[in-house]
């Protein structure tokens, strides 16, 4: 009987999955139709694209900060690097006339040095976690900010300008699901339950033969990949960047977006983005209290939320069929029911 | 006797300065259950944590003809070696079934992965009445069995234990031991810490008795038991 109940259930969100490809094309011509069409105005469009770089932020800092359970606050850090990469691509290197065809090279050029960069900060995490690898993210945000500033052809601490406003809705679309769907892909990997042991238990995690500084390169090198991608997004869309863009409050944006959502949710970084996105531009009448109600509104959720909104939880959507109906199938027809769940 | 299975030489361990382990050697061969027996601090845990490559250590130690020396831990479990470390380590926010499929991280086969689970589930059947709950939420005995059964799914061939009846009622630690000696019985080796001396001497063929970082006294469990020293030392009056 309640079998019966759990596999209806199961059924209905199969079916809500099959709507998938149509939500995605759906929205992606959404997206296309939005600035050409006189809904909403322009205004409303650039807090939907700040919403969709701030999805990918939290998205990809969740993987390090919820998955894994370390405490990165450097990742502004690798925005900036992504930022700045992608934006000499697109003014300096690629053909003036035919920036926008570059744009999308440009901008995962971004991802791939901030990726590269995140190999960096892999390493200290196998001898250090805790507190201590805070510091050490700490520190390269700094580090970060201070080489840009002393870089004089990039502009030094005045800021880069030039970019073209190549970032438009269909772009952060599309970078927001391939970011999304990766992540999502990867946490429900083997590689993705090796994430969580490490933030379980990284002792366990080793002793049930987890590699755990391949596990460490992978999600520190995807999480500042997608940071990098944000990062040419961002750059593109303000069309003007400086160091200062990308300190040490801009990683507590990142942070504030992660634990609001919650840690360990995919569904959690969407809603954590959107909220605290649309939150600030709603408070913004207010002035400066503006900064007085939103810290309020934190302490409050941290008080009755302590694991923020969808804390360790998932939207079901997101959770693949096996692991909707754990590891264990009991005969065929079991197993190609989950079958048909991931597909 | 057998090809030497497990043979630890002069094994000498320290933590900054101060020394746990001094030059300690010993064997277990191929299905026996050996017991490391001592009070708090004689540095049981520490020699468990070398073998399966958590923390450096000088000497040798051979696993079936590998040198484990400066080994990752993740080779040293591809090799056969389970570890069920002192307090379970248990993955507190996943569940029960997601706690014995992480022990299987390194293994591709997936219908050998399947009959273990069964053969798991079937074996302890409180897990199967929680496999869907948070393993934070079980019981203590219930984490026990939960630490055995990935050791189990992790097709260790040698079993390193840590204090399998640390905090557990008597009959839950009778139990424990009656699986030890199931697991046993099918062919896995065993090497058990335990400070109930009483019950792992019983249980074990044989044992060695440690005392701040040495070897003071080995012999036959029945031996050990029996040995007023012992009795003296490491279970009073």
């Amino acid at each position: 009987m309640e079998l019966k109940k759990i596999h209806s259930h199961l059924a209905g969100i199969a079916a809500s999955r099959r709507m998938l490809p149509v939500l995605l094309v759906g929205g992606f011509f959404l997206s296309l139709a939005l600035p050409r069409l006189d809904w909403v105005d322009s205004y409303v469009q650039l807090i939907i694209m700040y919403i969709g770089i701030n999805v990918i932020l939290s998205a990809s800092l969740n993987l390090v900060n919820g998955y894994m359970g370390e405490f990165s606050v450097g990742h502004a850090g690798f925005m900036a690097i992504g930022a700045y990469t992608a934006s000499v691509l697109t003014v300096s290197v690629f053909p003036p006339g035919a920036a926008g065809l570059f744009f999308p090279l440009a901008v995962a050029a971004g991802g791939a040095a901030a990726g590269a960069v995140g190999l960096v900060v892999a390493f200290p995490s196998f001898k250090t976690r805790g507190d201590y690898l805070a510091i050490v993210t700490l520190a390269f945000g700094m580090i970060v900010k201070s080489i840009i500033e002393n870089i004089e052809w990039v502009g030094g601490p005045r800021g880069f300008i030039g970019m073209e406003k190549l970032t438009t809705l269909p772009w952060v679309f599309v970078w927001t699901v391939f970011s999304l769907w990766v992540i999502r892909n990867l946490v429900y990997s083997r590689y993705g339950r090796g994430i969580l042991s490490i933030r379980e238990d990284e002792i366990a995690s080793d002793l049930m033969g987890v590699n755990t500084r391949e596990i460490k390169v992978i999600a520190f090198v995807i999480s500042s990949f997608f940071a990098g991608i944000a990062g040419g997004l961002f750059a593109h869309l303000l069309q003007f960047i400086n160091p200062r863009c990308f300190d040490i409050l801009k990683s507590t944006d990142i942070l504030i977006m992660v634990y609001l959502g919650g840690i360990g949710s995919i569904g959690g970084s969407i809603l954590g983005a959107g909220i605290y996105t649309v939150l600030l531009e709603v408070l913004r009448p207010m002035g400066i209290w503006r900064m007085v109600i939103m810290p309020l509104m934190l302490v409050l959720l941290m008080i009755y939320r302590p694991y923020g909104i969808m804390g360790l939880r998932e939207f079901r959507w997101f959770v693949p069929g096996v692991d909707l109906e754990g590891l264990h199938r009991p005969d065929k027809k079991g197993k190609s029911k989950t079958d048909a769940l991931a597909g | 006797m057998s090809r030497p299975y497990l043979v630890v030489s002069e094994l000498s361990i320290s933590y900054g300065n101060i020394s746990a382990v001094r030059k300690v050697s010993f064997r277990v061969d191929e299905g026996e259950i050996v017991t490391l027996i001592g009070a708090n601090g004689a540095g049981k845990s520490s020699i468990l944590r070398a073998l399966s490559g958590l923390i450096p250590f000088s000497g040798t130690v051979m696993f079936r003809g590998t040198d484990l020396g400066n080994m990752p831990p993740d080779r040293i479990v591809a090799l056969g070696v389970a570890h069920v470390p002192e307090g379970r380590g248990i993955f507190g926010n996943l569940s029960v079934l997601e706690n014995l499929r992480l022990a299987t991280w390194q293994r591709k086969d997936g219908d050998g992965v399947r009959r273990d689970l069964d053969r798991v589930l079937a074996l302890f059947p409180r897990l199967n009445e929680r496999k869907e709950q948070p393993g934070g939420t079980l019981s203590g005995g219930e984490q026990q069995m939960l630490a055995l059964g990935r050791a189990m799914m992790s097709r260790g061939n040698l079993l390193l234990l840590d204090e399998p009846s640390m905090g557990l009622a008597p009959v839950l630690v009778r139990d424990i031991f009656r699986v030890l000696r199931e697991l046993n019985g099918e062919g896995t080796t065993i090497l058990l810490v335990e400070q109930n001396a009483h019950m792992a001497l019983q249980t074990a063929s044989r044992g060695y008795v440690l005392e701040t970082g040495r070897i003071v006294l080995t012999g036959t469990g029945r031996e050990l038991d029996a040995d007023p020293r012992v009795k003296e030392a490491y279970l009073g009056k």
